[in-house]
Order: structure tokens, then C-alpha cells, then sequence
């Protein structure tokens, strides 16, 4: 069975990241014929004497006029043993935006480091980032080690520098790799030129990654998208026929099983599992599937089902961290909207209360955020939600800040001090 | 002693649920959906996706065509016997009805894929439709690698690849204002290689030329175009019977047919597999236009 690993990639401008992602492609026999010919007829029009694999990666017309990365570009390359996204994340000017976005699917996330500049601001910022997103696992590619000649003391200080500003963020398990995605080295396959590195290649430590926190351990949270009542179904069976269809955010579910309904708070317990008219004894996540409960209680799109032990509590008043995404900067007193599971509900930003310094590692007296910035605000919602931290659950302890004008997204936001624990450990 | 079972989902399984989800957030926040139709393998794959997303309950929404008038007749067929058969709504908006009353002119090179576009836009106005889902895949061209599960299009049905909304875990924002639609693609993270593999798990049928059969074809820019009413060999072009099969499914006159002798699902996961050309490489003239062909259709509002 191939299983499935979403990675992001992150790097400042020049850290040859789209090398390194074209070489993970290209290595992996995932560029196919008539791509690598359009790449290497622009290098020549170009006059690169070689291919330049970063041109594989860079997708919309002003990026290859500009010669950058402007936006998020997804890719796709399986081995015999797993299938991988990959979200080609840009390092320069909206990095934030796209890093967030890149981080917040993402199992693992690959940062990049220019082993002669050693660790840059921008590495600080990934690395916070994607401390603040709780992504499973990050490794960091100390890349261009063939332009200090493989030296193993110019990489090992950079590799303590890395775990050093990690374990500054709450990050103890950091995966360091020396690589030279120009030449290949251990991003595929091993290096003969690395002989005091013993560990695996890049492509080799993806392989070998489990995607994240198994669902056994989570408890139950399943955010209703809609009830399905097939009244008028031509099958006579299905005429009393309801269903909860949603997919499991964590856990696992099983027939028998107790269940709560929120903000309801009613009782019921799971009597069916259907996945398509196959029934089913338990799911897991991140399966989608519908559930059948013994009791018609009410509950609607919006509401999330939860093991009834250890159900998050409902409350309207949020303490939350904030990835601003938007040009307009956040003030005290605005009027958004929170998306939340399934849930959509007006609030009004009582107040921000901090903003992250990430030179510091610290948390600064703030009273806006603007673009790229992380801070901290409270919100007051118009009706409560099952909302839970971010740091306990990852699925749940997520939302959206929306402008109720125009629709457009403007944060990511995170239940709880997510920040707090980011900077102070 | 038992040991618990290993929790986790094959890419297949994965794939599915995701796009299950993304169809189910589709049918609950918007009004007026449709999914666009045309008997192509990923069209299909996306409807037999959206009968499973609301078993028992039949799919809560019509199905678009855009017919530019080169179809294939076999396609068309199964098109409308696949409406039939799930009880849907079938909207076909034809772009010979433009040519013929002058809103539209043939183009010299014959091609009438980027003739869909005002005809599609034009059904999305008419009918009022607030989301339109696509079969696009991001593994099929550069441009479309860029674009969002949910892609927000003005009210010209303009595509602003500079300026879209963040796409942050499965929180998918489907807000617009009136005017406005919203793309949605289902089929995103899929790979033409996880389509082939769920056609073959799920046994879901298809038209017949996806299979390699005998058919009359001429050689042009490199490519096996089929003899037909829309496709006539010019001076010096020779016509032979080859085996072949169609890896993606469109106009006639700009879709190339790949010699291949595969003829079960089987067979032609085994050669997509150790393929070395994408299928639009191998099978779409219109892409070959211009390094961003791709990119300029999609912001008029083409698929």
C-alpha cells in the first residue's frame, strides 16, 4: 500500500530551493520527457550552459519573467513506496502568507539553508512558523555544501546554530541534512563526497517519516457538513434515511460508540458508519464518511460531533494566535468573520495584545498587525464554539479570519497561545 | 495480547476523502452548483466522487457541458447516458450555436477549445450557477499547478492568479459577492496516475477510446489525429489504421489519440506508469501553443 506525505518547502531568495525541488523531481523520475525539454529550451534561450531545474517549478508567466516564486505551487512525485504534495512555498517578500499556507497542511516541513550565509532571519521565521502551525516534523537542508568543499566543521556549526534556534522555539527534533541540490547530493541517493555524514538523503528521510500523530490517541472530533435525508429516494429503504456526512478532523469512531452533539450538548450513540453504501465499524481520521445515531436529536451543518468523554467546551470569547495575511492591517474593534470546522460566526476583535519579535523570540506590546505579522488578539463571538488549542488539535484549534465585505481570507488563526508556547520555550 | 491495526489510509483512500469533503463544503454553502461535465476520465471520476459524497441521497446538482461541436460521438453517448442513468440535469451549451449565429468565428487553425470559453461563461450567467466544480488536476500543466480548491473568478469570470485567497488546512473559503463565481476542483492532488488506479479500485466505466481499439489516423506536429468530420488529413498526410487509445478526451480536431495496444484498465495503469510525456505533451495541440497557453485561457475563465 502507497500511503501519502504532504511536505512544504521553505527557503530565503537563492537558497536553491527550486534546485532542490526540481532534483527531488527530476531524481525521482517525476519530470517526464516533453517538461524537461521545455526547461532545457528556455535554459538555452537563457544561455545556461545546463538545464536550470528550478525552471520546473516556476509555473505562471511574470514568474519566469521576473525570476521568482510568486505564489504556492503544488507538486506531485511518488517512489515505489509513497505518494508525495509538495507545496513549492516562495522565501521572498509575502513569505509569511505563503509558508502559513504551505505549513498548514503540510507533515513535514523542509527548510532551507545556505550553508555559507549559515542561519538567516528568514530561517528563524520558517522555523517559527512552522513551530506556531505544530507541523509533525521539519528538516532542515543545509544546502551548497559543495561550495565549501564538504566541509564537515563549516556544516556542523551551521547544523548547532539550526538545532540551537529550534530548541529556542520548541522544536527538539530537528533533522539536519548536508546537501548540494545543484550536484545531487544526498537528496536522492547518498553522497560519496559527504563520508562523514552517516544519516539518510533527503529523499530517503521522507520516505521513512510517519505522517503524524496516530488517530488512536485523538479523541473523537467530526465537524458536521450536512445531514443527508433522502425523503424522496426511489429505494424505499432509505426514506427515513439521516446521516451526519462529514470528515473525521481526529480520532476514531466505532459503532457503539457515545457520542456528544455541540453546542447541543445532547447525548446519542453512533449506530452506523456508512462510507457509500458500504457499512463500516469504525473510521478513523482523516476518512469522510456519514454516521447514524440511535436518538433524532437536532443537530445541523456547523455543529461537531465529539466522544462524549472529554468533549471540548463551548465558549464565545477566544484568546487566539494570528498569521495576518492581509494588506489592511488589523486594529481593535473590527467586525470579522470566524470560520471554524464547519462553523461560520461574526466577531468583533476586542483587542490585540501582542505581536511576535522574532529576533528576540519574544512576544512586543502591540496595537495592530499588519501584513506577515504574528500576534495576539482576543475576539468575542456572536454564539459559542467547541474551540479547543491549537497545540492539543490541530484540526479543531484552527480557524479563519474572514472580511465580512468582500469574503476575502485575512489570518489563519490558531485557538490559544500557540504563540506563547512558540516563545517562550 | 492484540496488537491494534495499523490507522492509515492509502493515497486512494486519502485522495477520496479529501475530495468527498471538498464536494460535501460545495453542496452546503452554496446555492447553485454544477459540475461540469464531458465524459473525459476525470469529469467522470469526479461524478462518481459526488454520488458517494451524498449516498443515499442522489447528487444535489446539475452537470454542464460545453460542447464545442468536434466531440467525439461515443463520448457524447456516454455523456448522456450517465445523466440518464443518475437522474441529473443536463445543461449543454453549444459552441456551434454560437458560430452559427456569428457570435463566435472559427479560428484559422481550426481549434475550437478556446472557443468554449464565452459559451460557458455565458451558462454560468444564465443559469445563475454560484460554483462550478472542474475536473482540473494540478499535476496537468504549469498554470493550473498554481491554482486553489476554491478559485474565486470575478464577474467576468477572470481568473487573477496574482491575488488569491490563501488556502489554509480544509477551511475553504466560498464567500463571493453577487456577479462573482467560484471554480472548484476537487480533483487538485490527484495525479493522472491516482485517476487511473481509482478507475481500475473502483471499477468505474468509461467511453470505449480510452481503450485501445483500431482507428483510421493521420500523423500532424507529431501526434495521431483520428479521420473524421472535423479532422480531414491535409495534402502529404497518410492515413493508416493503428491501434490506439485517447489519454485525455476533448475536440477532435486538436486531441491526439497515443499508439497503444493497452485495452483494460490494467494495461493502461502498467502504461501510464512507466509513461515518459504528460498527457497534454502527448495529446493537446492547443497547449503547445505557447508556454502560457494554459495560463491565458484560465484568466479569460476557460476550465
Amino acid at each position: 500500500m502507497s500511503t501519502l506525505l504532504r511536505l512544504a518547502t521553505a527557503g530565503s531568495v537563492d537558497d536553491g530551493k527550486s534546485t532542490l525541488v526540481g532534483r527531488l523531481l527530476f531524481d525521482s523520475k517525476s519530470v517526464l520527457a516533453d517538461q524537461f525539454d521545455a526547461v532545457e529550451r528556455v535554459s538555452r534561450d537563457r544561455g545556461l550552459a545546463a538545464a536550470d531545474l528550478a525552471l520546473l517549478t516556476d509555473g505562471l508567466r511574470s514568474e519566469r519573467e521576473q525570476g521568482i516564486t510568486i505564489d504556492v505551487a503544488y507538486r506531485y512525485f511518488a517512489t515505489a513506496r509513497r505518494t508525495f504534495i509538495l507545496a513549492d512555498c516562495p522565501g521572498h517578500v509575502q513569505y509569511t502568507r505563503n509558508t502559513v499556507t504551505g505549513a498548514s497542511t503540510a507533515d513535514v516541513v523542509v527548510v532551507l539553508v545556505d550553508v555559507r550565509g549559515g542561519l538567516q532571519e528568514q530561517t528563524r521565521r520558517h522555523l517559527a512558523v512552522a513551530s506556531l502551525l505544530r507541523v509533525p516534523h521539519v528538516v532542515v537542508v543545509v544546502n551548497k555544501i559543495d561550495l565549501v568543499d564538504y566541509d564537515q566543521a563549516v556544516y556542523d556549526s551551521v547544523a548547532a546554530d539550526v538545532i540551537a534556534a529550534a530548541r529556542d522555539l520548541g522544536m527538539p527534533d530537528v533533522t539536519t541534512i548536508p546537501v548540494s541540490a545543484l550536484a545531487g547530493d544526498n537528496v536522492v541517493t547518498r553522497s560519496e563526497r559527504t563520508p562523514w555524514y552517516t544519516g539518510p538523503s533527503v529523499l530517503e528521510h521522507l520516505e521513512e517519516l510517519s505522517p503524524k500523530g496516530a488517530p488512536d490517541d485523538e479523541p473523537l472530533r467530526f465537524p458536521v457538513q450536512l445531514v443527508i435525508r433522502p425523503q424522496s429516494a426511489a429505494d424505499a429503504r432509505f426514506r427515513d434515511y439521516r446521516g451526519y456526512a462529514g470528515q473525521i478532523a481526529s480520532g476514531v469512531v466505532r459503532i457503539g460508540d457515545e457520542i456528544v452533539a455541540l453546542p447541543s450538548g445532547r447525548t446519542s450513540r453512533v449506530v452506523g458508519i456508512d462510507q457509500a453504501g458500504q457499512e463500516l465499524d469504525e473510521a478513523f481520521a482523516p476518512q469522510s464518511a456519514t454516521l447514524r445515531l440511535a436518538d433524532d436529536i437536532d443537530i445541523s451543518r456547523g455543529d461537531l460531533i465529539a466522544s462524549a468523554v472529554g468533549a471540548p467546551e463551548l465558549t464565545q470569547d477566544i484568546e487566539g494566535t494570528l498569521a495576518w495575511l492581509s494588506d489592511a492591517p488589523l486594529r481593535a474593534g473590527s467586525k470579522v468573520l470566524v470560520k471554524h470546522g464547519t462553523r461560520t460566526v461574526q466577531a468583533l476583535v476586542r483587542a490585540v495584545t501582542g505581536r511576535l519579535d522574532l529576533d528576540s523570540a519574544s512576544v512586543l506590546p502591540a496595537d495592530t498587525l499588519g501584513l506577515n505579522d504574528i500576534g495576539h488578539v482576543t475576539l468575542r463571538l456572536a454564539s459559542a464554539v467547541p474551540a479547543e488549542p491549537y497545540v492539543d488539535a490541530r484540526s479543531t484549534g484552527a480557524f479563519l479570519i474572514v472580511d465580512p465585505h468582500d469574503g476575502n481570507t485575512l489570518a489563519a488563526g490558531m485557538v490559544g497561545d500557540a504563540l506563547l508556547a512558540t516563545a517562550n520555550v | 495480547m492484540t496488537l491494534t491495526p495499523s490507522r492509515e489510509l492509502s493515497q486512494l483512500q486519502w485522495l477520496e476523502s479529501e475530495s468527498i469533503h471538498i464536494i460535501r463544503e460545495v453542496a452546503a454553502e452554496f446555492e447553485r452548483p454544477v459540475i461540469l461535465f464531458s465524459g473525459g476520465k476525470d469529469s467522470v471520476v469526479m461524478l462518481h466522487l459526488a454520488v458517494k459524497a451524498f449516498w443515499p441521497a442522489p447528487v444535489p446538482f446539475a452537470v454542464l457541458h460545453v460542447d464545442t461541436g468536434h466531440n467525439f460521438p461515443e463520448v457524447l453517448q456516454f455523456r448522456d447516458e450517465t445523466a440518464e442513468r443518475l437522474g441529473l440535469r443536463l445543461e449543454v451549451a453549444r459552441v456551434q450555436d454560437y458560430i452559427d449565429d456569428g457570435r463566435l468565428r472559427e479560428r484559422a487553425d481550426g481549434t475550437r477549445n478556446p472557443l468554449q470559453t464565452q459559451p460557458l461563461l455565458d451558462a454560468i450567467s444564465e443559469h445563475r450557477f454560484d460554483a462550478v466544480f472542474g475536473g482540473g488536476r494540478r499535476d496537468e500543466e504549469k498554470a493550473r499547478a498554481k491554482e486553489r480548491v476554491f478559485s474565486l473568478r470575478d464577474e467576468f469570470g477572470q481568473w487573477d492568479p496574482r491575488n488569491q485567497r490563501p488556502e489554509l488546512w480544509n477551511l475553504y473559503n466560498g464567500r463571493h459577492t453577487p456577479g462573482q463565481h467560484v471554480r472548484v476542483f476537487p480533483l487538485s492532488n490527484w495525479t493522472e496516475l491516482d485517476i487511473w488506479q481509482y478507475i481500475g479500485a473502483e471499477k468505474i466505466e468509461l467511453p470505449s477510446l480510452y481503450y485501445a481499439h483500431d482507428r483510421e489516423v493521420f500523423e500532424r506536429d507529431g501526434m495521431l489525429l483520428a479521420v473524421g468530420p472535423h479532422s480531414e488529413p491535409r495534402e502529404g498526410e497518410t492515413v493508416t489504421t493503428r491501434q490506439v487509445r485517447y489519454r485525455t478526451v476533448g475536440d477532435m480536431s486538436c486531441t491526439g489519440a497515443v499508439a497503444s495496444p493497452a485495452s483494460t484498465v490494467e494495461d493502461v495503469i502498467a502504461e501510464v506508469a512507466a509513461t515518459r510525456v504528460t498527457e497534454r505533451g502527448a495529446t493537446r495541440a492547443d497547449d503547445r501553443i505557447s508556454e502560457a497557453a494554459m495560463e491565458d485561457r484560465k484568466k479569460e475563465g476557460y476550465f
